[in-house]
């Protein structure tokens, strides 16, 4: 729009921009720059400030050194080892769903919406009690159908599978509706040609379907990378990093430095690596998306 | 010949039936469950086999979740609705303001600026979240709700959204007014906030929504009681009542049902939001 550029013109300009610019500098730009400082200083929070002092890359070398670090690494990749396929599989099926008219299509997708909105120390206390070893719902359920069921969250090996499985409930519609905007998009004629050539269902969703939204999946997989490597609110509430040790993930490991042991240089070091590793995930996906996305459509 | 077709597609309308009957079952499951215990008493909620209607339905998981030695269910439920309600309207108004000037105002350095607001948006909180509480801390606005509240001043997402939205207003309605003598600030509210409602009025949502629902930064601030929000006492009281569950099953009923009234209420704006963000 073209304004005169004028003194009034100048004071509205600052003013509509101060409250998102204090924002974003106070909170955005300056804490990036703070918490790169704090990565190379041994800072106890009870101690004062000034009591700080610099250790160079002491902080990011005991991270990688120590013998906890494989251990979250190992967590954090199971749990997005398991998560990513079974999310995709599950928003993609949904989504199919959600794409046909049928009756009761809008309580359908409400419902397939209401554990989106449920916050997640709800969803997790709830999860924490279906997944509960002897009384719990999933385990009466396997029970039913001759499985004896895992003690899940109090067994190393099937907690993080138990957090993953509540985390695929909670997110499944989300993503749902997401891959069905982008099925929404698709020209229909695309179909009818197959139709036309007499191609199986199975075939036009490998071939037509899957291929022309290949962009939002791999939208879906590049964010649920970054969001993967930072679950924490689950794994907090349903095994606080257990059981003995067993869920430890990043931002796990970061609350409890910062604010349990008030290790602050620490914990921003640790904030660090998580970062670089979501870059590298980041980049590296980008380099694969030239093999399999296809941006023609 | 004919009957073929139609008692395949009989069967395959059958199937996928089934295919939602498994969904809707596996989704709201958890749900019936969480309802079920929550009206159960502490010994009947032990039960093999699952009996989904309590033999003697009781509300003392509720009246326990009411009368909580050391905090208050009640306090922190108004808190959180509080803090939701003020947060939404900082996070919306700084995003909206500034996302007109981005939209309409052409300055120096206008495009360099929002670049360097689309770039914050790749920051994870993850790394911002330990210096934004020493931030706090020297200003000595830890355990207050102004702390609390602050970063939500730093909404880039928000400004994102409301630039997309406000560019495709047209211009001369804008420029029309100004020529007649309308302030920017008129132009502004009068103007340009009805033309775009639905996105403003699905940011409000995502943004309250987001704030009742959030945990860890209030978790960390928040230090006293009394001022504690619905999720942090829902997160404490997963820990006091671990044998209790359908103590704790009363608490996520509470703490899930105003945010699904809200939700169903205004699910169109909602559900706008998500096409908005997925879509790039």
């Amino acid at each position: 729009m073209y304004i005169p550029n004028n003194a009034s013109k100048r004071r509205t300009t600052i003013l509509f921009l101060l409250p998102s610019l204090i924002g974003v500098i106070g909170f955005c730009l300056l804490p990036i720059l703070a918490s790169a400082i704090f990565s190379v200083m041994d800072y106890d929070l009870l101690m004062p400030m000034n009591t700080m002092k610099f250790v160079g890359i002491d902080n990011f070398t005991r991270i990688l050194k120590g013998s906890e670090f494989p251990k979250v690494l190992k967590h954090t990749f199971t749990y997005l080892g398991l998560y990513l396929p079974l999310i995709l599989l599950t928003s993609v099926g949904e989504a199919l769903i959600l794409n046909k008219s049928f009756k009761g299509h809008r309580l359908f997708r409400t419902i397939c919406y209401t554990p989106v909105i449920t916050s997640w120390v709800a969803a997790a206390v709830v999860w924490q009690w279906v997944l509960s070893g002897k009384y719990g719902l999933l385990n009466q359920m396997l029970a039913a159908i001759g499985i004896t069921g895992p003690a899940w969250l109090n067994s190393k090996d099937w907690a993080m599978p138990g957090i993953v499985i509540a985390a695929v409930w909670k997110d499944t519609g989300y993503y749902a509706l997401m891959v069905l905007a982008a099925l929404k998009s698709i020209d229909s004629t695309c179909y009818e040609a197959a139709d036309i050539d007499g191609a199986s269902g199975f075939k036009k969703l490998t071939a037509i379907t899957l291929p022309l939204i290949s962009p939002t999946l791999f939208f879906l997989i590049v964010i649920n990378i970054i969001y993967g490597l930072q679950v924490f609110d689950s794994v907090l509430i349903m095994t606080n990093g257990g059981p003995g040790g067993a869920t430890t993930v990043f931002l796990e490991r970061i609350y409890k430095y910062a604010f349990k042991q008030y290790k602050m240089g620490l914990a921003s070091a640790y904030s660090w690596i998580l970062f670089a590793l979501i870059l590298i995930f980041t980049a590296i996906q980008f380099r694969l998306q030239k093999k399999w996305v296809n941006y023609d459509a | 010949m004919r009957k073929a077709p139609t008692v395949r597609k009989a069967l395959r309308t059958i199937l996928f039936y089934l295919m939602l009957l498994v969904i809707v079952l596996l989704t709201v499951l958890p749900f019936a469950w969480m309802v079920s215990s929550s009206f159960k008493g502490s010994e009947a909620i032990r039960t093999i086999p699952i009996r989904w209607i309590p033999e003697r339905p009781t509300i003392e998981g509720y009246q326990r979740v009411f009368n909580m030695q050391g905090f208050s269910f009640t306090r922190s439920s108004l808190n959180s609705l509080l803090l939701a309600i003020t947060s939404t309207f900082v996070a919306v108004s700084s995003a909206t303001m500034a996302a007109f000037v981005f939209a309409k105002i052409s300055f120096k350095g206008s495009g360099k600026l929002f670049a360097v607001y689309l770039a914050t948006m790749m920051i994870p909180g993850t790394v911002t979240m330990v210096p934004n509480y020493i931030i706090l801390r020297i200003l000595r606005l830890l355990d207050t709700y102004t702390g609390l509240i602050l970063p939500s001043l730093a909404n880039a997402f928000g400004v994102f959204l409301m630039r997309q939205s406000m560019m495709s207003v047209n211009d001369a309605y804008m420029e029309s007014a100004y020529l007649d003598g309308a302030s920017l600030y008129r132009i502004f509210f009068q103007i340009m906030l009805p033309m775009v409602m639905p996105t403003l009025a699905t940011m409000v949502l995502l943004s309250f929504m987001g704030s009742w629902n959030s945990y860890l930064w209030p978790l960390i601030v928040l230090t006293s009681t009394n001022k504690q929000t619905l999720q942090v006492v829902l997160g404490n009281m997963n820990g006091i009542y671990k044998n209790n569950e359908h103590v704790l099953m009363a608490g996520a009923v509470l703490t899930i049902l105003p945010i699904l009234v809200v939700y169903l209420i205004s699910q169109r704006y909602v559900d706008q939001g998500i096409s908005l963000g997925g879509l790039k």
